[in-house]
């Protein structure tokens, strides 16, 4: 306030000035500081108060916890079988969508690897199922999986093949599902390892050919070596999301039929928002936090290695 | 020949990827007759029924209103914190903020949604806006400092360094120089965060009820009535689906930046 008596003039414009060179001087903390209390709320917090949950016993939200320690952590381990089926239907499912964008979007990124009349419109196209809202495409697909109903059927009688029960059946549930993940992604590796082409240098082609390798060998020994690096990092991205997948297996199937394809992520929400057993699903989710983290880490370790 | 071969290949790898759309668009334009018919309907007689019925019988346009103030409110507020803290961020090295980018990105989103939904409950936030875009916020914001930070990296040193040496402050700089600059990148980007919040199925499905349902909960919930009616359903997915693939087409080429999130940290 003594600024205020000793300059009555222009007080305001002073307390502006000297504002601003303040802000000026802690540029970095003043624009980072929203973010930092977001996300110490939003993130940190949440975070902190699901690893506390783990150790409660806590139904419902509103009986208060009780502390329980690891007994959480034993009950899913050791007699928990919906657990482990989980984690199976999460591991296959992740492994055959993933598996198939990698194979087929490298292909399509080949594919798309040249001058052609309508390469953008080819482009906007690929895009489309990645941006196209995921509950309405699991809608779709619901309808075109129905086994009287739906399309696929019909089309595969029309080309003299016996219908299939798709996600009616638990052998077949998760190909299904897998096939509806590969639809919607395979372009997202497409679109990523198209980029790592066209950065690609020009001279091992030109060796290539002084050798007389057909296209087949120079994609093989000369093209695929030098974009797996960005293929694996690809992989890695479709490869997160995928062990998270919700919207799709939840419209689709409910992880039905039974449990046959409840993930980790259906399968905690069931016990979190349907049983309300807070303290076990915070346990569940710890555990597929650390399985998520390790097989990333395991996976770019791999990549650094390689390149 | 070869051209021919080229183009077929294409077509077919396309056919795929547009059939799907083809598909919900067509059904949502049949009557429940040709929808329920044992073959496949090619040709059919188009109406608009299912698409009456939807907005007859739902307040469908509420459900639209609600994903486009939640969608534009989680948009706003992201680029509002999250230009400053990207340029304080460009031209610097802070692992810090990469891990948490990172970890937004690797932890499962139900992590979140427990303790939220528990202290929502307890505020009384469950089914308002404000709590849907807090928690829409948990993507944008991530995304809007990741994309806003290569952004900013592309404007010269030279230039910030000329606003310094004439005596604009940092903020000025910002606001006067860096901002106008990556005006188109700051659209792509808000464009970008608006269609992540407009798709956004999990967090809507616990966090918003009646007022506040969003479109994609509201569309899900049709389907778990039990009455399956596919007309209705694929017309609703075809409003739902139309605004952002018309938003997605405006930002083609940062759609895989935004997509992507740095993972070498």
């Amino acid at each position: 306030m003594s600024i205020v008596k000793s300059e009555p003039l222009n007080t305001r414009e002073a307390l502006t000035e000297r504002l601003g060179a303040w802000v000026d001087r802690h540029l970095p903390a003043v624009f980072l500081s929203p973010t930092v209390a977001f996300l110490i709320l939003m993130m940190a917090f949440p975070i902190v108060f699901t690893l506390w949950l783990a150790f409660q016993n806590w139904i419902g939200g509103i009986a208060p916890a009780e502390f329980v320690g690891l007994e959480n952590f034993r009950q899913l381990i050791f007699e928990d079988p919906r657990f482990w089926d989980a984690l199976g239907h999460t591991f296959s499912f992740t492994a055959l969508a993933v598996g198939a964008q990698v194979v087929i979007g490298v292909g399509v990124a080949h594919l798309l690897h040249r001058e052609f009349v309508g390469r953008g419109i080819a482009r906007s196209v690929f895009l489309l199922p990645m941006i196209a809202t995921p509950v309405a495409v699991a809608l779709v697909w619901r309808l075109m999986f129905q086994p009287d109903l739906g399309i696929l059927n019909d089309i595969l009688a029309s080309l003299g093949f016996a219908g299939l029960d798709w996600t009616a059946s638990q052998a077949s549930v998760i190909p299904a599902l897998a096939l509806v993940d590969t639809w919607e992604w395979t372009s997202f590796i497409a679109l990523i390892v198209l980029a790592g082409l066209s950065a690609l240098p020009e001279w091992p082609y030109e060796a290539a050919l002084v050798d007389g390798a057909n296209g087949w060998q120079t994609f093989w020994h000369v093209t695929l070596p030098m974009v797996r690096p960005v293929i694996i990092v690809a992989a890695v991205f479709r490869l997160i999301e995928a062990l998270k997948t919700f919207d799709l297996i939840l419209v689709v199937t409910g992880g039905g039929p039974g449990f046959a394809s409840e993930t980790m992520n259906v399968y905690a929400y069931r016990l979190g928002f349907q049983y309300q057993r807070l303290g076990y699903s915070a346990a569940l989710l710890i555990v597929f936090f650390l399985i998520i983290l390790g097989i990333t880490a395991l996976l770019l370790r791999f990549r650094k290695t390689s390149s | 020949m070869r051209t021919f071969l080229f183009y077929l290949t294409l077509a077919l790898v396309l056919t795929p990827f547009l059939f799907v759309f083809a598909y919900m668009v067509t059904t949502s334009l049949k009557s429940p007759l040709d929808i329920t018919s044992p073959d496949f309907k090619v040709l059919f007689t188009p109406t608009l029924d299912n698409y009456r019925k939807v907005f007859a019988e739902n307040e469908f346009l509420r459900f639209g209103i609600n994903s486009a103030v939640i969608a534009t409110g989680s948009t706003a507020i992201a680029l509002l914190l999250g230009a400053p803290a990207a340029y304080a961020i460009a031209h610097r090295h802070m692992p810090l903020f990469a891990v948490a980018i990172l970890s937004s990105r690797i932890t499962p989103g139900i992590t979140f949604l427990i303790p939220w939904f528990i202290i929502f409950s307890r505020l009384g936030w469950v089914d308002t806006y404000r709590s849907l875009i807090l928690a829409h916020l948990l993507i944008n914001l991530p995304l809007a400092i990741w994309m806003l930070i290569s952004y900013f990296e592309d404007v010269s040193p030279e230039l910030i360094d000329a606003a310094r040496v004439d005596g604009a402050t940092s903020q000025r700089t910002f606001w006067s120089i860096v901002l106008p600059l990556t005006r188109g990148g700051i659209a792509a980007t808000a464009i970008l965060a608006f269609i992540f919040s407009w798709n956004n199925f999990m967090f809507s499905v616990v966090l918003a009820l009646n007022t506040t349902k969003t479109l994609p909960v509201a569309v899900f919930n049709f389907m778990s009535y039990g009455n399956l009616e596919w007309g209705p359903i694929t017309a609703a997915a075809t409003i739902m689906t139309l605004p952002v693939v018309v938003l997605a087409l405006l930002v083609q080429k940062q759609i895989v930046n935004g997509l992507s999130v740095r993972i070498d940290v």
